[in-house]
């Protein structure tokens, strides 16, 4: 039955002219709520481009969009207008089921309360992106071990969530969301739910991670220590970017 | 185990409680549906055996008696009955399906006991037929239910004059003292009076007929009672027997018992036909196993047609309509209380399956953004409900079990409606795939469509609200 759940991504090839050399494209994109009958723009015409191969930060006060903005590029939000491209994909022409393939193969997740699956051991929590892309099962333990490893994780591999502490739940999520090897890694408020030492240690290791597998990482984050390490900083006010900076390896 | 089944039956264990009672809930209707469908079914295979020992699968009749003949039973004998009877024993495909082959006769007339002091006089409804075979057919116990019958008591096929007769026409001739018969109040001396001069005409023609019939002898009390039995010939003359009481069978109907006598096939032919020629109301076929009855009917048609024998076929349906009855209003309890044990499942699972949603919705938003497909969260909580139903079955099944063995070896008995006599209380659920199948088949689809409603609601989650929801 989890065949169901596995499958390879579809993806209907749309990419603008110069998307190629970008993980996300955003162009004119807007995103309005509705609270009864009030509208609310949370996205005013964002114009954005997040290089490759880049730590890449989002900025701004609370309610200023950032979250908004992240779900979008990775997919589980739509726009009310505007172009969206992620990993030179359109995402607004593909329905339900192919936007949930196209996320299980190019992009992984780090929540800032971890997320992780309660009844699922830290080995299984890291598996399940692999079962829903499909990998077989011996590459599938390979890179399940591999990645716990790389988090520091293997002797917790049979604990549960509950039986973790926070800072180990937060490697294992980074673990999910690097063991498929995905184009993007969105992370919203990684660290806030940490103490300061477990945050400066999660985010050493995210670094890393992301050097060592030259993965697109973008955060959305409130976090100096965090920004201090990112190459490109966007900062958002009120639903538009209003700054963009190179950051630490500039 | 696969993943998927990995996480569900861990989120099951996630809420002990919750699916204990959600499964409780199921077993309860898996338990009820079991013990009063195996309950049904007993009392439908009680019922049959009953229709089956007394009347057959299925009767021959002269055409038109089912409907006219009961009036005129002299009218409506068959002719050369036993040359039929030779035919139907003599067919390849019947032979082999038949368990007893029997002719019976049925007469209507006036029952009187003009013995000693007691002066008194009834209409009755005869039935005439052989004992051994009878006896033979009361032996029949397809279903193993434990009721065969004992054998006609005092009846023989060698001694023609012997009988029985209802519990309460004993009564009513005033039979009670002469066959100490326990709760059965004698004759009072004014109703003695009362019905002596009310039916004196009658009875003084009864009793001279009689006496004729005795070659004039004259009225004594005997060691076993006697009553004389008048009815009309098939030439329209009448005719008088005389009966000798072996004892009383009580039926379960009232009407019925105070009215039966039961007599030997002879000396009910000798009463209807006198010195003419014999027939046969009825010709009895009690077959092997009902599930040929179809079969045999089908063929028993195709004889007659062949042979241009002006005969009809009745089953013991037919003949008993309390059966029909009975079948459909059992049939309609337990479909009622399949139906509501069916709510209650359906309302659990909705109930539970709803608050699963609820408690993890952000793990949907979680495994949503990680690229589980709408249907991949769908099946996974209707597997999930699917297996409450699975396991809420299997142990109402297992309780189920246990309570009908244990009712099935405690010796109950009880008197089902119609019958005169006790039969064992059983709880026939091992020897019926249906009602097993059935119950799980329903079950299980019950709580796998309740699990659909909050798995559709959960498949449906925006994936933002999900991971929003606290």
């Amino acid at each position: 039955m989890i065949a169901t759940l596995q499958r390879a991504a579809s993806a209907k090839p749309a990419p603008s002219a110069d998307s190629a050399r970008v993980a996300v494209h955003l162009s004119q994109v807007a995103k309005t709520y509705r609270a009864g009958a009030i509208e609310v723009p949370a996205l005013k015409a964002v114009n954005l481009e997040v290089p490759y191969h880049r730590f890449s930060t989002l900025i701004g006060a609370s309610g200023s969009g950032k979250t908004t903005l992240l779900n979008l590029i990775g997919c589980i939000d739509t726009p009310t207008s505007g172009i969206l491209e992620v990993c030179s994909q359109d995402v607004t022409v593909l329905d339900a089921d192919e936007i949930a393939d196209f996320r299980a193969r190019n992009i992984g997740f780090i929540f800032q309360s971890f997320s992780l699956v309660p009844v699922l051991t830290a080995y299984e929590n890291v598996e399940y992106p692999l079962l829903l892309v499909g990998v077989p099962a011996g590459e599938r333990r390979k890179r399940t071990l591999e990645m716990l490893a790389a988090v520091g994780l293997v002797d917790q591999a049979e604990q549960r969530p509950n039986e973790l502490s926070g800072g180990q739940k937060q490697r294992v999520a980074i673990a999910r969301a690097l063991v498929k090897r995905p184009q993007i890694v969105l992370a919203d408020e990684p660290t806030a739910n940490l103490d300061s030492a477990t945050g400066a240690a999660i985010l050493r290791l995210m670094r890393q991670v992301q050097t060592e597998s030259r993965t697109t990482f973008i955060f959305a984050s409130h976090d100096p220590q965090l920004i201090s390490h990112a190459d490109e900083i966007f900062t958002i006010r009120d639903g538009e970017i209003v700054e963009h900076r190179t950051g630490a390896l500039q | 185990m696969s993943f998927l089944w990995k996480i569900i039956f861990r989120n099951i264990l996630r809420n002990r409680r919750r699916s204990l009672m959600t499964g409780s809930a199921v077993a309860a209707g898996a338990m009820a549906m079991l013990l009063f469908g195996g309950y049904v079914g007993y009392i439908f295979a009680g019922l049959e055996t009953g229709s089956v020992q007394q009347n057959g699968h299925l009767t021959v009749f002269h055409k038109g008696y089912f409907l006219f003949g009961p009036g005129n039973p002299a009218g409506y004998g068959i002719d050369h009955y036993q040359d039929v009877m030779g035919l139907i024993a003599g067919d390849p495909v019947l032979k082999p399906m038949i368990n007893v082959l029997t002719p019976t006769q049925s007469l209507v007339g006036i029952a009187g006991n003009f013995s000693g002091s007691v002066d008194a006089s009834k209409t009755f409804l005869g039935e005439g037929f052989i004992p051994s075979d009878r006896d033979r057919m009361g032996q029949w116990d397809e279903f193993h239910t434990g009721s065969t019958k004992a054998p006609e008591p005092g009846m023989s096929d060698a001694d023609l004059s012997r009988g029985l007769v209802g519990f309460g026409l004993a009564r009513m001739l005033g039979l009670c003292g002469p066959l100490k018969l326990a709760s059965c109040p004698p004759m009072p001396a004014a109703q003695e009076v009362a019905s002596a001069r009310a039916g004196s005409t009658v009875n003084k023609d009864l009793v001279n007929l009689a006496q004729q019939d005795n070659g004039g002898r004259a009225a004594t009390t005997p060691a076993v009672p006697q009553l004389d039995l008048l009815a009309a010939t098939a030439g329209g003359t009448p005719n008088v027997v005389s009966l000798a009481v072996a004892g009383v069978e009580r039926q379960g109907v009232r009407e019925l018992d105070d009215n039966f006598i039961a007599m030997n096939l002879g000396l009910a032919q000798q009463l209807v036909y006198g010195r003419g020629e014999h027939k046969a109301t009825g010709i009895v076929l009690q077959l092997k196993r009902s599930e040929d009855m179809p079969a045999a009917r089908a063929q028993l048609a195709e004889l007659f047609k062949q042979h241009g024998l002006d005969l009809e076929i009745k089953d013991f349906g037919d003949l008993n309509p309390f059966y029909g009855q009975v079948v459909k209003m059992f049939s309609g309890i337990f479909l009622f209380i399949a139906m509501v044990m069916g709510m209650i499942v359906l309302f659990a699972v909705v109930n539970t399956m709803t608050m699963n949603v609820m408690e993890r919705t952000n793990e949907i938003g979680t495994t949503r953004a990680m690229g589980v497909r709408p249907g991949g969260i769908r099946l996974q909580f209707v597997s999930e409900g699917m297996l409450i139903g699975v396991l809420g079955t299997a142990f109402g099944t297992l309780v189920a079990v246990v309570i009908a063995l244990s009712i099935n070896h405690a010796g109950l008995t009880w008197i089902p409606p119609g019958n005169a006599n006790p039969v064992p209380l059983r709880v026939d659920m091992f020897g019926k795939p249906g009602l097993l199948v059935g119950t799980w088949i329903t079950l299980v689809l019950v709580a796998t469509f309740a699990a659909l409603i909050p798995a559709n609601r959960a498949a449906r989650l925006s994936v933002v609200d999900a991971l929003r929801h606290v």
